[in-house]
This record gives structure tokens, C-alpha cells and sequence, in this order.
């Protein structure tokens, strides 16, 4: 089932064909919801307020800059393709293989695979084979990796000051990006302020700008310092090693940001419309519809989620299983998986903002400007979306950052039940799941897990900062539950 | 107060009633008993036969709703929906599809489960009011700030990554008590002593940063000021004052887990072997065994039904202002 527009074979001469995958394309739609909404939040005062409060926050901008690299990574991920096949002659023949930007753009990671593990920085295998001397005989040793360190002559002399140089040249890098950018940032307050550059940076490092600055700058510069030596390093060696069948664990990090994100973020989204809708009717016209729509949600909430999530993936595993034909591409398959469970968690995590909702609405329809537009015979439909709508919205906001931290963590523990993404998916989920099997082996293998946890744990911990700014600047009052917590089979509805 | 309970439990019924609806049109209209038959015994080669074998063992060959080919109440009674829905209302679970008997593998799996969670339940109840109390005792210092910031660092934390590194570091690296197993009787303190410990750290994060806005919302009200304004200790104001007030929120999130804790925890016992009901729900996920799963969704439903009761019942205990009418 692969998105209609995905054009046919040899109808272009393109050495590639664009494939819009589902979760693509509501992950495009989000990605102009969001742009159309900050033009809109741009030109309204009022509304501009909270973000300038959230703009204040220096942790809040702090883990910004640090989801911006995250969001980047995750966006070059959903622009797919498959590539050409080199077919001379004869008509354009395309690759079952479903590619994205970032594996073109990080090519030898994805590309170079050994045989089996390998430790980061390594230059040999982690296990010993029989290997055969040119002389003809036979000795256990462990064997050269294909890729890894492979341009050294000698890798035990020449590995630690290869790798310190590279180092070096990759702090250098990042250095120079760094300058770069605080220097256009500072010409940029200059020319905004009509100051000079040199008083605009001292204004940076004084904290005497209204946006701190200076605190964004220090992550980036932390970041760059990172990340330069990563990618300088990522070009001869495997930095964080590589897995069971070689592949590189940098690269499935990688590949994992991507997953984190859409279940993130389009698991919201997803069951949004049907949150609002639902919410705001049971609060505006209470009566009948009330007791409808209370009636569903409480019989939705009092299913334990874990429960209901591995009810409905289990059955949709059944029928995947059995209508194996109905998918073109393994990728189409997996993301199709991804986006069901989008669907089901957002089932089970809906039934809060509902809540939220309600009780908002319930308090809004009883405002006097409510009462004065019923006074004047506005219709129900023009009451909601004129007045009701707008004034809920910060609810939804807060929901939405606020619970993306949870569902990122909540994705990796339902894959390790095997009832989360598509094994052949890459997320942070099935990275702990295969690399807990090589806990019991001696000397361990952790670099799996090690890089798992740490990109795990740097994606949720920004991502929650910045949600309590958002909360702090829109509504500190406001206690959205947290849709998952796993301390026991249910989850807490707190 | 017994009419307000009794209304409450009638109005349960519909609920239950619908969850089973949900439960039965997730496992048996979205998928037909044949799909499950044919993943169960491997899509690719299977035979009629076999599908219709399966079946009847497990006593999928009946008709969904409504069989004609009985007689009088049979119609409806010898169907699907009341073999294996409508008996879960007097729990009675059947069998599973592996053939064991439900009811009494969560009879006797639910013990090992409470024997973690409630210990992880009482003692983290008492370490996350503590902590928070330390916290608001210090508000606005140095250490209200550090213990937020480990807060959210704490709760940035995968659960996964405390199981894994506390099976690493106390039960591998430093040899204090087994990785995983259970045993009955005393000697399961030593098995229990791991799960219970990483199940309250594991919670510290996110419960002791919540309960501490409780304790600040609290603090700022007039009754406090006019308590200090007595000349009462900031201890006094704190245990007597602040926390039986900031009990009521606290009740709402706490007391409706409590009869979930039969059920135990997924992960904690996957992972540390405890025969509970958890990794009995894990099991069966992982063998795809319907009959099993669809028991655990109702037995959490009543179970999640009565702890809103409960709930309701904890008010009247510690709010005498709240009648149940």
C-alpha cells in the first residue's frame, strides 16, 4: 500500500523515484501546519506573547538548539526514494530498496558493513577466527575489519595517533562552525539593534539580550564540538562499533532519530481532530452528548494502555500477516506498522486531552462573551470555532510537547515486548531489544546499548526542557497526565 | 454511602459492556478465527483441515453472534460472543489457546506480581513524598534547584536503562543478590530485593517532581501563612498542614492503582523471570495467545473500575468536607 502519488516506473528519466511513504507525508503535513503556524502566531500580538516568554527561557532555547539537529536528522530521513538500477539499454529499472536523504548523505555508514561486532574506534573484529597466513598456515587471531581503520598501515602503532589527529581536525571544524555562526548572529542583532557587532557580542555575553543567546550559543558550540570530531572520525572508523551483522551503530542511531520523532509527534497528531472535537462537544452542549462521549472515554480509559495497545497490535499482526500481498515494498510494510501504531497509542493516550478539553469547555461556554454571542444568535458551529476553539488551543500545545517525551520512551519499552515497530524498522526500541541478548557475553558487548540510551536519553531530556518552558509560558496550571508510564501493566492516569 | 457504592458499581456495568464489545470486535471481527489459525500454525503452509482442527479444539467454529442451528436460548448462548465474552462477566476466562486453564494461572501468578509491586508501590510512595517534602522544605535554594534538575534528568531516563544497568551493576558486577529468579517463601526476599529497589528509583523522577508542585501549591495558600503566622515550626507546617492537604491530589493518581497491583508490572518481571501475572501477559503476547491477552484487558478493566471507586472512598477518609451522595 504505497502512497498513490508515488509515480510509476519509467514514466521520467530520473536516476531516482521520489516515494512519499505515509508517515512522509504527515510528517510534511505537520512540518506546514507548523510553518503556516507561526505565520499566523507571527502577526498576532497576543498570541506572539507566550512564544516570546518561551524565546526567554534558557534552558527552554538551550534544548532547542539541541532538538533542531535532532528534527534535522529526522526530516532528511523522511525524504524517500529508491534509487535507479544501472540498467543499460532497456528501460529504468528502480531499486526494491526504499532510501532516504540521510542515507545518501551519510553513504559509506550505511553501506560499509563488517562481518560481525566490532568495538567503536576498533580496527580489528571482536571475536577471534581461523584465519590462513599466506604461508598456509592456520592460526585463531582476530582479522582485520573491511572499513574500519582499514587505510592504516600498521594499526597498532599508527591507531591512537590517526585517531587523536582526526580528533583534532574535527574540533578544529567544529570550532570554525561554531565562529561562523555566533559571528552572523552577531551581525544579525547588530544590524537588528543598530549597534555594532563588537557591542552586540559583549551584549551576548553580558546576558543582555532579551533571548539568552548566550546559552544557545554554548549548547551549540557543545554540540559542534561533538559533532565535528564524530563526522571526521565516522569517514575511516566505526565510532560506536557496529552490531551483530556488522552494520554500523552510529548509522542505526541515526536512523533511530527518525522513528522517536513520528511516534512522538504524529501520535498526537494523529488523534487530535477526533480530541478536540469530542472534548469541546461534550463540554459546549453537555445533555445527551455529554453522557455519550463520557461514556466512550471512560470505557476507553479503564482498558489498561499496555493492554490495549498489545490487543490491537497483536491483531494487527494478524493481518498483516495474512494480507502479505497488499504491500509493495518491505519499507511500505514497516511504515504502514509505524503509522497503525501511531494510531493505537494515540487511541489510548487520547482519552486525557479529551478530559482536558471537556472540563475547559465546560468552564468557557458559561464566560460572558460566550453568553453575549448565543444573545446575538451566533450559530453553535460559529461559538466553537470563534471562541471556544482559540481558547483552548494552549491546552492542545502544552498536550502535544508534553507528552512527546513520554512516547518516545514509551516506544523503545513496547518494542522490547515485541509489540512496537516493525522489527525491520531501526528505533532506539529494537536497538535495546537485539543488543540486551549480548549482555551475558564475556567481555560485553555495550556499545549497542551504551549509544542507544545516551541518544535516548539526550532527545528526551531537551525534549522535556523544552516542553516545561512551553507549559511555563502558556499555562503553568495546567496538569496534563502522562500518557505512559510502565510501572505498572496500566497506564497511571494521574 | 453503601447507595452511592452499589450506583457506582451498577454504573460499571455498562463500561465493562463495552469494553467487552471492543475487546470481542478487536479479536474476532477485525480478524476472523481463520486468520488466527493461520498465523498460529504458520501462513504459509497450512491446510483447511488443520484451520478447522484448531478451531474446534478451541471453540472458535461457532458462529459469531447468532447460530440458527441450535434451538431456544441456544441461539445465543452456543455462539462466540457468549462463549467467550459474555462469560468473562462471571470470570470465568475459559482456557487458553494453548490449553491451560486461565482462572487458575492468575490465581496462582498473582502473588509473586503483588509481592514486587506493592513493596515498589509503598516504599516509593514513602521516598517520593519524602524527596519532594525535602524539596519544598528547601524551596527557592540550591538544592529545590538541583533536586528538580535530577528530577527531570531522572525521568529522562529509559526504564529499560535502569533494569539493564541495576542487573549490571549489583547482580553482575558486584555478585550482591541473583540476576533474575523467584522462589517461594522467605528465601524470595532475595530475589525481590533488585526488582523492588529499581522500580522505586525508576519512579523518583517523574512522582517526586510532580508531588512537589502539590506540596508548592500548597504552601502558598492563606491557611499555611496563618499557621506560621501562629509561630508554628516550618516541620510543623510542613507535616501537619501541607502534606494532609496535599493528600487529596496525591489520593486521585495513587489509590487507583492500588487493585492494578495485582497485575503486576510487564517489564520488571520479564526481565528479573518472575512468574506473575506480567510476564504471564508477556508470554502470551509473544505467543500470540489471544484467549490469555483478551482476560488480561478485562481483568484490568475491573480492576481499574474499582480503583476509581476506591478512589472516590479515600475522599470521604481524608476530606471530611466530600459526601458521597
Amino acid at each position: 500500500m504505497v502512497w498513490p502519488f508515488s509515480r510509476q516506473a519509467g514514466d521520467a528519466a530520473m536516476p531516482f523515484k521520489p516515494v512519499i511513504l505515509w508517515t512522509d507525508a504527515l510528517v510534511f503535513v505537520l512540518v506546514a501546519a507548523a510553518l503556516l503556524f507561526a505565520w499566523y502566531v507571527r502577526r498576532h500580538e497576543h498570541l506572539l506573547a507566550p512564544w516570546r516568554r518561551v524565546a526567554r527561557s534558557a534552558s527552554g532555547m538551550a534544548a532547542l538548539t539541541v532538538l533542531c539537529f535532532f528534527i534535522i536528522a529526522g526530516l532528511l530521513d523522511s525524504l524517500h526514494y529508491r534509487p535507479a538500477l544501472p540498467n543499460q539499454g532497456g528501460p529504468r529499472v528502480y531499486a526494491v530498496e526504499v532510501l532516504s536523504v540521510l542515507d545518501a548523505a551519510v553513504g559509506p555508514l550505511r553501506t560499509q558493513k563488517e562481518k560481525t561486532y566490532s568495538a567503536p574506534l576498533a580496527t580489528h573484529l571482536y571475536a577471534r577466527e581461523t584465519m590462513e597466513l599466506p604461508d598456509g598456515r592456520q592460526v585463531r587471531d582476530y582479522p582485520r575489519l573491511k572499513f574500519g581503520g582499514a587505510h592504516l598501515e600498521d594499526p597498532e602503532a599508527d591507531r591512537a595517533s590517526d585517531i587523536a589527529r582526526r580528533t583534532l581536525y574535527g574540533v578544529a571544524a567544529g570550532a570554525i562552525a561554531w565562529l561562523v555562526a555566533a559571528t552572523l548572529l552577531c551581525a544579525l542583532i547588530a544590524s537588528r539593534g543598530g549597534t555594532h557587532i563588537d557591542a552586540a557580542w559583549r551584549a551576548i555575553w553580558r546576558a543582555g539580550t532579551g533571548v539568552p543567546w548566550r546559552a544557545v550559543l554554548i549548547t551549540l558550540g557543545l554540540v559542534l564540538l561533538v559533532v565535528g570530531p564524530v563526522i571526521a572520525l565516522s569517514i575511516r572508523y566505526h565510532v560506536l562499533g557496529t552490531d551483530k551483522v556488522g552494520q554500523d551503530v552510529f548509522y542505526q542511531v541515526l536512523k533511530s532519530i527518525r522513528t522517536g520523532l513520528v511516534i512522538g509527534t504524529l501520535t498526537t497528531l494523529v488523534m487530535l481532530p477526533f480530541a478536540l472535537l469530542l472534548g469541546i462537544m461534550a463540554g459546549y452542549f453537555r445533555g445527551w452528548i455529554d453522557d455519550v462521549i463520557q461514556y466512550v472515554y471512560t470505557t476507553l480509559s479503564s482498558i489498561p494502555g499496555v493492554l490495549l495497545i498489545a490487543a490491537a497490535v497483536l491483531m494487527m499482526q494478524v493481518y498483516i500477516e495474512t494480507h502479505a500481498e497488499l504491500f509493495e515494498t518491505v519499507t511500505a510494510r514497516a511504515d504502514l506498522r509505524l503509522l497503525f501504531l501511531c494510531i493505537i497509542l494515540g487511541i489510548t493516550s487520547w482519552t486525557g486531552l479529551c478530559r482536558l478539553l471537556r472540563g475547559e469547555a465546560l468552564k468557557l461556554r458559561e464566560m460572558e462573551y460566550i453568553q453575549a454571542a448565543h444573545a446575538f444568535g451566533v450559530s453553535h458551529w460559529r461559538v466553537i470555532t470563534r471562541h471556544i476553539l482559540p481558547n483552548v488551543m494552549h491546552i492542545v500545545l502544552i498536550a502535544i510537547v508534553m507528552d512527546f517525551s513520554g512516547l518516545v520512551l514509551a516506544e523503545a519499552v513496547l518494542s522490547y515486548v515485541g509489540i512496537g515497530v516493525d522489527p525491520s524498522t531501526i528505533s532506539f526500541g529494537t536497538m535495546i531489544n537485539n543488543a540486551r541478548l549480548e549482555m551475558a557475553r564475556e567481555p560485553m558487548v555495550w556499545w549497542s546499548l551504551a549509544a542507544a540510551f545516551c541518544f535516548m536519553l539526550v532527545l528526551v531530556l531537551s525534549a522535556n526542557l523544552f516542553a516545561d518552558a512551553v507549559r511555563d509560558a502558556f499555562d503553568p496550571h495546567v496538569r496534563v497526565a502522562r500518557p505512559f508510564s510502565f510501572k505498572t501493566v496500566s497506564a497511571q492516569k494521574a | 454511602m453503601v447507595s452511592y457504592i452499589l450506583r457506582r458499581l451498577l454504573y460499571a456495568i455498562p463500561i465493562l459492556i463495552g469494553v467487552n464489545v471492543i475487546t470481542f470486535a478487536l479479536f474476532f471481527v477485525v480478524n476472523t478465527p481463520d486468520d488466527m489459525a493461520r498465523v498460529h500454525l504458520g501462513v504459509k503452509r497450512v491446510t483447511p483441515e488443520a484451520i478447522v482442527k484448531w478451531k474446534q479444539e478451541r471453540g472458535y467454529d461457532k458462529p459469531l453472534l447468532f447460530n440458527e442451528n441450535s434451538s431456544g436460548a441456544g441461539k445465543l448462548s452456543d455462539t462466540i460472543f457468549f462463549e467467550k465474552s459474555v462469560k468473562l462477566f462471571m470470570f470465568d476466562f475459559g482456557h487458553s489457546d494453548q490449553g491451560r486453564d486461565i482462572g487458575y494461572d492468575i490465581r496462582t501468578r498473582m502473588w509473586p506480581s503483588l509481592a514486587i509491586a506493592l513493596p515498589v508501590f509503598l516504599l516509593g510512595l514513602v521516598a517520593y513524598i519524602a524527596f519532594a517534602l525535602l524539596m519544598a522544605f528547601f524551596r527557592a535554594t540550591y538544592i529545590d534547584f538541583w533536586g528538580v534538575v535530577l528530577c527531570v534528568a531522572m525521568m529522562s531516563i529509559s526504564g529499560l536503562f535502569y533494569i539493564i544497568g541495576g542487573q549490571y551493576l549489583i547482580g553482575k558486577l558486584w555478585n550482591l543478590v541473583p540476576i533474575s529468579g523467584y522462589d517461594g517463601g522467605l528465601d524470595a526476599f532475595r530475589f525481590l530485593l533488585l526488582p523492588v529497589l529499581i522500580g522505586v528509583v525508576s519512579g523518583i523522577g517523574s512522582n517526586a517532581r510532580w508531588y512537589r508542585t502539590i506540596f508548592l501549591e500548597e504552601i502558598n495558600r492563606d491557611y499555611v501563612r496563618t499557621a506560621r503566622a501562629k509561630g508554628l515550626s516550618e516541620m510543623r507546617v510542613l507535616f501537619r498542614h501541607v502534606l494532609q492537604n496535599a493528600l487529596i491530589p496525591i489520593l486521585t493518581g495513587v489509590v487507583v492503582v492500588i487493585p492494578l497491583l495485582f497485575m503486576g508490572s510487564l517489564i520488571t518481571e520479564a526481565f528479573f523471570g518472575i512468574p506473575g501475572l506480567g510476564s504471564y501477559t508477556i508470554d502470551a503476547i509473544q505467543s500470540q495467545d489471544f484467549a490469555v491477552v483478551r482476560a488480561m484487558v478485562f481483568l484490568g478493566s475491573v480492576l481499574y473500575i474499582i480503583g476509581l471507586i476506591m478512589t472516590d472512598i479515600s475522599y470521604t477518609l481524608v476530606d471530611p468536607r466530600v459526601r458521597l451522595e
